[in-house]
């Protein structure tokens, strides 16, 4: 397939913002009528990469070639004119207006009295039926349609403008496996027509299963480019990371699971707690000292479940015990009261304050609780700041900077921190290690350990199996906003255990 | 190949149903006849061809006003300084006319000062990344400061000026009694042109769709490549320039103007759009909404004023129709959200 | 060593240039220079034994930096949360009404000033509960109470400029308004002590940061266990309260209140003065010592602007020129230039070490 003269050619491509090099020379090669998977962790420059191929982010240093002509692209309506069309994650459609016309904005069929909609709906029909979608009227407003279902207009919409590139990033990540295989399924589809697709995801499977190609990043340089079929798991996964498999699994596993005496009562005690649309009514028991991990895919309710114990969303149903008593947990200064913490797993929007310095983000949930006018202490402030900054090894130790010039291992260590600082007695951890390198991952692995260790109960919430299963005494496994299961670890317990139970139950808890 | 995808999608049933967008318009429709039959009842005016004529001749550059907002509130900004543009302009344009320049230029001059201003606002928008109503604030203030150093007399036009024109009464209807005669004059029929050219720009052009996906999502109306910064120039230049055709058709039908004309004008315009039904933060709006927003407005002050209610209490009226159109919208677009 | 204090001594330099209060002293000064330049005896003081005060261009300039310092403070608390209160200068028109009619209609001055500071609460609190509770727009929410506002003034005052100054027994407010504490003009010490009092209470307790941590990030901020309803309310709140006593002085200094003319305009001048302290108008950290020095600096122009001899009906185009200028000056854009042109000189030094 080598001997295919390549539709788009990036060479040496650099990318400075102020202080860092985000993009550090380069390559990507991508050839018509295949898929190419940009591989590589997070931060490793992946999406800066595709901003700049779509015009996004100008280049510093380096070449861009499509179909052999040298270009310098000011602005993503340059990139698209090239040839180049992207699908985010987060679906960049706009919900206020029909199906067609977001299949068509800005190429509308146009007639002597300005845009013929006659023309342009069935233009729009024919670039959906394309996608799989004859059955949807060009009126539905966007909005009413499924995200799955939006991610295939969004590529109704690149072959409008009749892209020979198109980019898909991390289109996979909230959709159930039919409709990843759907897609798929247009992703052949458009592979065939001589397009070339570069695509991203977070899941291995579907790499091996949808691409041909790969190019490994890391920390923003350059590693390999590979064939998919010629390459074994393991390899990538060095490659990705800069260490083999075998070092990865260092860091402790689970002994044994924390015995409950005869008679122990719960620290938390939750029966049919739930909220209409959200999560549908679970019961669950949380022990002092106890790590319970959840367990499922996106969208499975495993973030819905924890924000309806930290009381982000309000509960509608259910009764709630802690510490044997009732509480009612409507808001999170409740949660906090109660001393019950919330790390979220959208650290950017729903955790840090940014400009805020490291002191006054790891001080403030602590402040919260005690009330506005009731300022802490100097000594006692610095006190705490001095003892997280130690004990989370917070990097540069230096309290009064912004913490939005951290790192994202630092930033999740500074709030651990804040939460920490307000003592609770149930810690839940919403993907903590998510985005963050591999030093700082198993340094806040460890801080878990620890903690339950000292007699907090803690949820660890996570999209990683693997980790889920290494630090958790309980797993509770959930799948489409309902809990299906309560897997107790042990040596029998692996990642495999989990997989296979959330494929095999439905949601009525009965096997499938 | 593609039936399993085909299967799974429910083609919304199609018939009768309320699009939740359309409730404040509806409401707006409600609240007008509404007006129109409680005056027709309680003093019998309200339905006569003279009293619908003059609501038009008096108010039409309320109605332009009205489709000038409609654009920048559709992409969720705002533009504050069309009434201060309309003093500026009537300042300067009568100014000339009493110098002796002719009437068309005249316009025309009013008309460049109108873009300048909207081109300024485009430009701290877009290129200082201003937010609209500061910007927009900002060159409020900026013309009216200017209209004051220019002149604070009350200025009327010479005789035989040339903008007689606009004001004068064409009669459809001429019946023995004056209160039912139906006529209309070129400001009418200019207000009517631009809203035909409204409904035309931003339902028929790619720039007026583009209007829309602003208001939907600015991000994304740039990720989907479409000319977001042309658009929003095109939106402040416009606005801009219809209150300059407003001030030029109000000032040829009062035949006079002073430096504070247009005080709380940009109010009356937002009153307008959002009774018709557009949506504060962007994205689903109609300039004919706006339009009948603007005739709500209109019909509030014979009302008040048949009434008895003192006048200082129009204001205190128009601003919480603002605030309960607002707050509906919000419950429209809440209920719509748990959806 | 005496290259490390000299290091040391740049780096200060490089702070203070930094620092907006230098820019603002700076252009204090400036101001005060032009106007003794067309104006001999500008800073001249005087002891008016009449009045038991100092006299001269300089006092007149504090007395009226009084209403601008209260307004200017509350606008930076509300600013800071990411919103904007456009509606102080119509707040004062109401306050002032108030307290001109409850005299003239034989109200004891102190409840007249009572009323003056409740009314100006409530119509906070009815922004702050629009704004907090239904979530509202801000500019919207108080571009409405700007317009209505103005509505309820002339409705106080059934459409009158209700003129309080015969009335007996108005000596209090008289004196706020016009008064010297130690020479001083009161108004302006009473006004220095409530930004003092506003200042200490936000950043001895926890409050600034509450709300600069709201403003910067509402949802994060509601995590960590702040009600960010509870601040929106209470800096609307403040910010009413805070319009009326600048209403007070408004009136109080001719015992008059002008329906129309009543803080006409002084959201602008409050927007103003708070961009000059340094406050981003997208919400976030907030200096209320950078708006403070930015209230008397507009004073300060008013008094320029006078003194030149300029058309008083200039100032606020004057004024949005300033603005304009100031924002244009903070646009990210503006610094990237600087930024992006060190970038490239960088970039092609390293390319010809390379090439060397």
């Amino acid at each position: 397939m080598t001997d295919k003269t390549p539709i788009v050619v990036m060479k040496g491509i650099t990318i400075e913002f102020p202080g860092v090099k985000a993009l550090d020379g380069v390559d990507l090669t991508l050839y018509p009528g295949e898929v190419h998977a940009l591989m590589g962790e997070n931060g490793a420059g992946k999406s800066t990469m595709i901003k700049a191929l779509t015009g996004v982010y100008k280049i510093d240093a380096g070449s861009i070639t499509v179909e052999g002509k040298p270009q310098s692209f000011n602005g993503t309506l340059d990139a698209q004119n090239a040839g180049i069309a992207t699908v985010y994650q987060e679906v960049n459609l706009c919900t206020n207006l029909s199906v067609g016309e977001n299949v068509m904005l800005g190429h509308e069929k146009r007639g002597p009295f300005g845009i013929d909609w006659k023309k342009t709906h069935e233009a729009a029909k024919t670039y959906l039926a394309q996608m799989g979608l004859e059955s949807i009227d060009p009126h539905t407003p966007l909005s009413s349609i499924s995200i799955a279902m939006q991610q295939l207009v969004a590529i109704a919409r690149a072959m409008v403008i009749n892209a020979k590139v198109l980019i898909l990033d991390e289109p996979t990540s909230s959709l159930d496996a039919n409709e990843v295989q759907d897609l798929f399924k247009i992703m052949r589809k458009v592979r065939d027509s001589g397009v070339a697709i570069l695509f991203v995801s977070h899941f291995l499977d579907q790499i091996y299963e949808i691409t041909d190609r790969l190019t490994i990043l890391r920390n923003g340089k350059f590693i390999k480019e590979v064939m998919t079929k010629d390459t074994p798991r393991d390899e990538l996964i060095g490659m990705m990371i800069g260490k083999s498999a075998a070092e990865l699994s260092q860091i402790g596993a689970k002994k044994s699971r924390r015995e409950i005496e005869p008679g122990e009562k719960p620290l938390v005690e939750v029966k049919g707690l739930g909220k209409k649309g959200t999560i549908n009514p679970v019961d669950l028991d949380i022990y002092k000292g106890e790590v319970v991990g959840f367990a499922g895919l996106l969208g499975s309710g495993r973030t819905e479940l924890g924000r309806l114990l930290f009381g982000a969303d309000k509960p509608d149903s259910g009764t709630y015990e802690f510490n044997g008593k009732k509480v009612n947990i409507s808001d999170p200064y409740t949660a906090l009261k109660n001393k019950i913490a919330y790390s979220t797993e959208n650290r950017r929007d729903e955790g840090i304050i940014g400009d805020l310095t490291v002191r006054q983000n790891m001080l403030i949930a602590l402040q919260a609780t005690r009330g506005m006018f009731n300022p802490i202490p100097k000594k006692e402030a610095d006190a705490i700041v001095d003892k997280y900054m130690e004990e989370l090894n917070v990097r540069p130790r230096d309290p009064d900077r912004p913490i939005k010039n951290l790192s994202g291992g630092n930033q999740q260590k500074v709030l651990i921190g804040r939460w920490l600082a307000t003592h609770p007695e149930l810690l839940i951890l919403d993907e903590p290690t998510r985005g963050i390198d591999i030093g700082a991952k198993a340094e806040i692995q460890q801080v878990v350990l620890d903690l339950a260790a000292k007699g907090m109960g803690v949820v660890f919430i996570s999209s990683e199996l693997e980790e889920v299963v290494r630090l958790s005494d309980d797993i509770e496994v959930l799948k489409d906003r309902h809990k299906i299961a309560e897997i107790e670890n042990g040596d029998t317990v692996s990642q495999a255990t989990i997989v296979e139970t959330i494929a095999n139950t439905n949601v009525n808890g009965k096997e499938a | 190949m593609t039936t399993a995808t085909a299967n799974k999608v429910k083609a919304p049933k199609k018939g009768f149903k309320l699009d939740r967008q359309m409730i404040p318009t509806l409401a707006a429709v409600v609240i007008f006849l509404l007006m129109i039959i409680m005056g027709q009842a309680l003093f019998g005016t309200y339905i006569r061809l003279g009293f619908i004529s003059s609501l038009f001749i008096d108010h039409a550059y309320l109605i332009i006003l009205a489709v000038a907002m409609t654009l920048p509130i559709l992409t969720g900004g705002i533009d504050l300084s069309v009434g201060a543009i309309v003093a500026i302009t009537a300042v300067v344009g009568l100014k000339l006319a009493n110098a002796g320049v002719p009437a068309v230029l005249v316009m025309v001059i009013m008309l460049l000062i109108g873009a300048v201003f909207g081109l300024l606002a485009g430009t701290l928008i877009e290129e200082f990344n201003m937010q609209p109503f500061i910007a927009t604030l900002s060159t409020m203030f900026l013309a009216r400061g200017i209209a004051s150093i220019i002149s604070t007399d009350s200025l009327t036009f010479p005789d035989n000026n040339n903008f007689a024109f606009i004001a004068n009464e064409i009669k459809i209807i001429d019946n023995p009694k004056i209160s039912n005669d139906l006529s209309f004059n070129v400001g009418v029929i200019i207000a009517l042109v631009v809203v035909v050219y409204g409904y035309i720009f931003l339902h028929h052009t790619r720039t007026g769709r583009t209007i829309y996906a602003i208001g939907g999502s600015r991000s994304s109306a740039e990720l989907m490549g479409l000319p977001v910064k042309r658009t929003q120039y095109t939106i402040y230049l416009t606005s801009a320039i219809l209150a300059a055709l407003a001030s030029i058709v109000y000032t040829a039908n009062i035949g006079s103007a002073k430096n504070t004309v247009g005080v709380g004008w940009e109010l009356d315009a937002v009153a307008s759009v959002v009774i018709g039904g557009t949506i504060i933060t962007g994205g689903f709006g109609y300039v004919l909404g706006s339009v009948l927003g603007a005739l709500v407005r209109s019909i509030l002050d014979p009302l008040t004023s048949d009434f008895g209610v003192p006048a200082e209490w129009t204001t205190i009226v128009v601003g919480l129709m603002i605030l309960v159109f607002v707050v509906l919208q919000r419950a429209v677009m809440a209920v719509g959200e748990k959806k | 060593m005496a290259e490390k204090a000299k290091e040391e001594g740049n780096a200060l330099v490089k702070k203070l240039l930094g620092n907006n209060l230098t820019w603002s002293i700076v252009a204090f000064i400036l101001l005060v220079v032009i106007c003794t330049i067309f104006q001999h005896d500008f800073l001249a003081l005087s002891w008016n034994t009449n009045t038991g005060g100092l006299a001269g261009p300089l006092i007149t300039m504090l007395q009226e930096s009084a209403r601008y310092l209260m307004i200017a403070t509350g606008m930076t608390l509300v600013i800071s949360t990411a919103g904007i209160d456009l509606s102080v200068g119509s707040v004062m028109a109401v306050a002032g009404a108030a307290a001109m009619q409850s005299l003239s209609n034989g109200v004891n001055v102190w409840v007249a000033i009572l009323i003056a500071l409740l009314v100006g609460l409530v119509i906070g609190c009815v922004n702050g509960a629009l704004v907090s509770l239904l979530g509202l727009q801000p500019f919207i929410t108080t571009l409405i109470m700007m317009l209505a506002g103005r509505g309820i003034a002339k409705v106080i005052t059934s459409g009158e400029n209700t003129d309080a100054s015969a009335v007996a027994g108005n000596e209090p407010l008289k004196w706020i308004a016009n008064g010297f504490i130690l020479g001083i003009p009161a108004n302006f010490v009473i006004a220095v002590v409530i930004v003092i009092l506003v200042g200490l209470l936000c950043r001895k307790t926890a409050m600034g940061m509450m709300i600069e941590a709201v403003g910067i990030n509402q949802e994060a901020s509601r995590m960590t266990g702040i009600k960010p309803k509870k601040i929106l309310f209470l800096v609307y709140a403040v910010s009413g309260f805070l319009a009326a006593i600048a209403g007070l002085f408004a009136t109080a200094s001719v015992m008059r209140v002008d329906v129309v003319k009543t803080g006409q305009d002084l959201e602008m001048y409050a927007i103003l003065a708070v961009v000059i302290g340094g406050t981003s108008l997208l919400g976030g950290k907030f200096s209320l010592a950078g708006s403070a020095v930015g209230a008397v600096i507009i004073a300060m122009i008013r008094k320029t602007i006078i003194t030149l001899g300029i058309n008083a009906e200039a100032t606020p185009a004057f004024f949005a020129v300033v603005v304009i200028v100031i924002c244009v000056m903070q646009a990210p854009k503006i610094h990237n230039l600087g930024a992006a042109m060190k970038r490239k000189r960088a970039l092609k030094a390293q390319a010809k070490a390379v090439a060397a």
